[in-house]
C-alpha cells in the first residue's frame, strides 16, 4: 500500500493518541466518537463511489441494520455483544448481496435506485415491526460495549474503540486499493469495456466492494447503538444516507483520506452551528454550497487547488 | 360506507396523491433530460409553492387566483435563480455526482430559508372553491380534489403540447437526446437548461399550491415528495415524461388502496417493492422501450 500511506496511518494514529490530551469533556469526546463512526461509513462509500463508480442512496439502512441487530439481539435475545456484531455484519452482507447481484449486473445507476428503494423499505420495517424494534419510539437500554466483562462507561473508551477500529478499516481498505482488486477497479474506472476485455469480472468486483461498504456501515452502526444506548428509525432515514454521501463528496471521492476529512468536517460543523439556533440549517446549507461550488473535487484536493489559484498566481 | 363507496373514495385519494407524484416526477424528468442531473431539491419547489401561496392569501389577504399566479411566477423565479447560481457554473466542470450533491445542499439551504421565514409549524390554505364534500356513489369527495386533478391534467397536456408542437419544446427534447448535436445545430443549450429548471419549478409550485388546502404544508415536506416523485420518474423509465406521469398516478393509487384494504403501515413499502421489482425485471421502467429507457450514467 505504499510507504506514503503507512506514514499517513502512523500520523493519524499519533493524532488519535494526542487528541484526548487536548480535548476533554464528555460532549466534545462524544462528537469525536460520532466523527469516527461517520468516517467508517464514508470510507466504505468512498470505496464504492471512487473505485467502483457506483453510488448508494441507502447506506443509512446498512448502518441501521448494524445498530438494530446488536440492539435487538442483546436486549431481547440475550446474545453476547460479539455474536450480535457478527449477526449485524451477516445481515447487512446478505441484504447487500441480494440487491447488489441484480443491480450491479446492469450498467448505469441502478444500484443508486435499488439502494434507495431497499433503504426506505428497511426504514419502514424499523418503524413498523414494533414488537422487535420498538417502532417509531425507538429501542432503548442497549447495553454498553464491554471487553471481557469490563464495560465501557466513558466516552473516552468509545473514542479509542471507534478510532482504533477506523485505523484497522483504513489499513485494510488501503491494502485493498493497492491489491489485485484495487488495480482491477482502477482499470474499470478508466474504461469498463477495456477492463472487461482484459478478462476482469467487473460485476463480481463491484459486488464485493458494495458488500464491503455495507459491512463497514454495519460495524459503525453496531458501535453507534452501544454508544448511545438508544436508537430510533429517524437516525436511519433517507436523509441520513444522503448525508453520508455528502460527507464523501465534500471530502473528495478520489481518495480515501478525503472520506475521513469530509466525514470529520461534516460531523463537526452542525454541532458548532447550534449556537445560531434556528439559523443553523440555513448556514449549514450555505457552507455546504460554498464548499461544493468552490471545491467541486472535494475538500482534500480543493484546498491546495484554491491555494495555488489565489496565492501563487504569479508563479504559474 | 359500502364497498363501492369505499372503492370510489380510495380512487379519489389515490388520484389526488398520484397527481402530486406525477407533477414531481415530471419535474424530475424535465431537468434530467436537459442536464442528466437528478434534482433532489424538486420537493422544495412543492414546499415553496404551498408556503408562498399561504403568504399571499392568508398573510397578505390577496384574492386566491391572483396569489396563485404570483406563487407560480415566484417559484419559477426561484427555480431559475437556483439554476443560475448553483448549477450553471459548476455544471461545466464538476462531475455529475457533485452536481447531485449540490442539489441536496440546495434543498437543505431552501429548507433553511423556509424555516427561517415560516417556522416549523404546518400551514393551511382556504379551499379553491367550497370546502363541502360532494357525495358521489356513496363516497364523499372534496371539490379541491377536482381542482388538483384538473390543474395537473392541464399541466400535463400543456407540457405535452410544449414538447411536441413548439420549436422551443422540440429544441429541449433535442438537448435530451444529444446535447452536443443540439448545440451544433444552433440550440442554446444553456438557455434550455435554465428553462428546464423554470418549468420544473412551475410544476412543483402548481402541485404545492393545490394540495396545501387539503394536505397542509410545512418547511420539511420536500424530501418525502422528492422520494415519491423520483420513484415515479424511475418507474416511468427515467427521461420519459408521459411514463413519469402515468407511474405517478399508479403509485398514488397503489398507496391509497394498500392503505384502505391492507394497512397504512405498508403503503409506502408496497410502492417501493414494486419499484425494485420493476427495476430487476424490466430495468427500462414500465413504459420505457429499450431505447427510451437507456439510462445515462451518474
Amino acid at each position: 500500500m505504499g510507504k506514503n500511506n503507512y506514514l499517513k496511518l502512523l500520523v493519524m494514529a499519533a493524532i488519535i493518541a494526542v487528541v484526548p490530551l487536548i480535548v476533554s469533556g464528555d460532549y466534545h469526546l462524544s462528537i469525536l466518537v460520532f466523527m469516527g463512526i461517520n468516517c467508517m461509513v464514508v470510507v466504505g462509500l468512498s470505496l464504492l463511489m471512487g473505485y467502483a463508480g457506483q453510488i448508494s442512496l441507502g447506506h443509512a439502512a446498512f448502518f441501521g441494520i448494524g445498530a438494530y441487530s446488536t440492539g435487538i439481539l442483546t436486549t431481547q435475545f440475550g446474545l453476547s455483544i460479539y455474536a450480535a456484531f457478527l449477526c449485524g455484519i451477516l445481515f447487512s452482507s446478505l441484504v447487500a448481496v441480494i440487491i447488489g447481484i441484480p443491480a450491479l449486473r446492469l450498467q448505469g445507476h441502478y444500484l443508486a435506485i435499488a439502494t434507495l428503494g431497499i433503504g426506505e423499505i428497511i426504514y419502514i420495517i424499523f418503524n413498523e415491526m414494533v414488537g422487535l424494534t420498538g417502532g417509531p419510539s425507538g429501542l432503548s437500554n442497549i447495553p454498553a460495549f464491554h471487553v471481557g466483562g469490563y464495560p465501557f462507561s466513558h466516552s473516552i473508551q468509545y473514542y479509542y474503540l471507534v478510532w482504533g477500529a477506523l485505523l484497522v478499516i483504513l489499513w485494510f481498505s488501503l491494502n485493498l486499493i493497492h491489491s489485485r482488486v484495487g488495480r482491477a477497479l482502477k482499470a474499470m474506472h478508466g474504461s469498463e469495456v477495456a477492463a472487461g476485455a482484459m478478462g476482469i469480472n467487473l460485476s463480481a468486483y463491484k459486488i464485493q466492494i458494495f458488500v464491503l461498504s455495507a459491512i463497514y456501515a454495519s460495524i459503525a452502526g453496531s458501535i453507534y447503538a452501544h454508544f448511545v444506548s438508544f436508537i430510533a428509525p429517524n437516525n436511519f432515514a433517507f436523509m441520513n444516507s444522503i448525508m453520508f454521501l455528502m460527507m464523501g463528496v465534500v471530502g473528495g471521492l478520489h481518495n480515501i483520506w478525503g472520506a475521513v476529512m469530509g466525514a470529520s468536517l461534516m460531523t463537526f460543523l452542525p454541532e458548532y452551528l447550534r449556537v445560531f439556533k434556528e439559523f443553523d440549517i440555513l448556514i449549514y446549507g450555505a457552507i455546504l454550497l460554498a464548499i461544493l461550488l468552490f471545491m467541486p473535487e472535494g475538500f482534500l484536493e480543493g484546498i491546495p487547488m484554491l491555494y495555488r489559484k489565489y496565492f501563487k498566481r504569479g508563479e504559474a | 360506507m359500502d364497498l363501492q363507496g369505499q372503492i370510489i373514495q380510495y380512487l379519489a385519494t389515490g388520484l389526488t396523491l398520484g397527481s402530486i407524484y406525477a407533477m414531481v416526477g415530471l419535474g424530475f424528468t424535465i431537468i434530467y433530460n436537459a442536464t442528466g442531473i437528478i434534482n433532489l431539491a424538486q420537493g422544495e419547489f412543492v414546499m415553496f409553492g404551498g408556503l408562498i401561496m399561504v403568504f399571499f392569501t392568508t398573510t397578505l389577504g390577496l384574492p386566491l387566483f391572483l396569489s396563485f399566479f404570483i406563487t407560480l411566477a415566484l417559484t419559477t423565479g426561484i427555480g431559475m435563480l437556483y439554476e443560475r447560481l448553483f448549477i450553471h457554473h459548476p455544471s461545466k466542470t464538476a462531475p455529475l455526482m457533485t452536481l447531485l450533491i449540490i442539489t441536496v445542499a440546495v434543498s437543505i439551504f431552501f429548507r433553511g430559508i423556509a424555516m427561517f421565514i415560516w417556522g416549523k409549524e404546518p400551514y393551511s390554505l382556504p379551499h379553491f372553491s367550497s370546502p363541502e364534500p360532494i357525495i358521489i356513489g356513496g363516497a364523499a369527495i372534496l371539490p379541491q380534489v377536482f381542482w388538483i386533478l384538473g390543474l395537473s391534467l392541464l399541466a400535463v397536456i400543456l407540457m405535452n403540447i410544449f414538447f411536441n408542437r413548439t420549436i422551443t419544446g422540440k429544441a429541449m427534447s433535442a438537448c435530451a437526446v444529444n446535447r452536443v448535436a443540439a448545440s451544433l445545430v444552433g440550440i442554446d443549450v444553456s438557455k434550455m437548461v435554465l428553462l428546464s429548471f423554470a418549468l420544473s419549478a412551475t410544476l412543483g409550485a402548481l402541485a404545492g399550491a393545490s394540495i396545501t388546502p387539503i394536505a397542509l404544508m410545512e418547511y420539511d415536506r420536500g424530501p418525502m415528495l422528492a422520494l415519491k416523485g423520483f420513484c415515479a420518474a424511475v418507474l416511468g423509465g427515467l427521461g420519459f415524461g408521459t411514463g413519469a406521469v402515468v407511474a405517478g398516478f399508479l403509485l398514488g393509487l397503489i398507496e391509497s388502496f394498500t392503505t384502505g384494504f391492507i394497512s397504512s403501515a405498508f403503503k409506502e413499502a408496497t410502492a417501493l417493492i414494486i419499484l425494485i421489482l420493476v427495476l430487476f425485471i424490466k430495468p427500462s421502467g414500465i413504459f420505457g422501450s429499450a431505447e427510451v429507457g437507456k439510462i445515462k450514467k451518474i
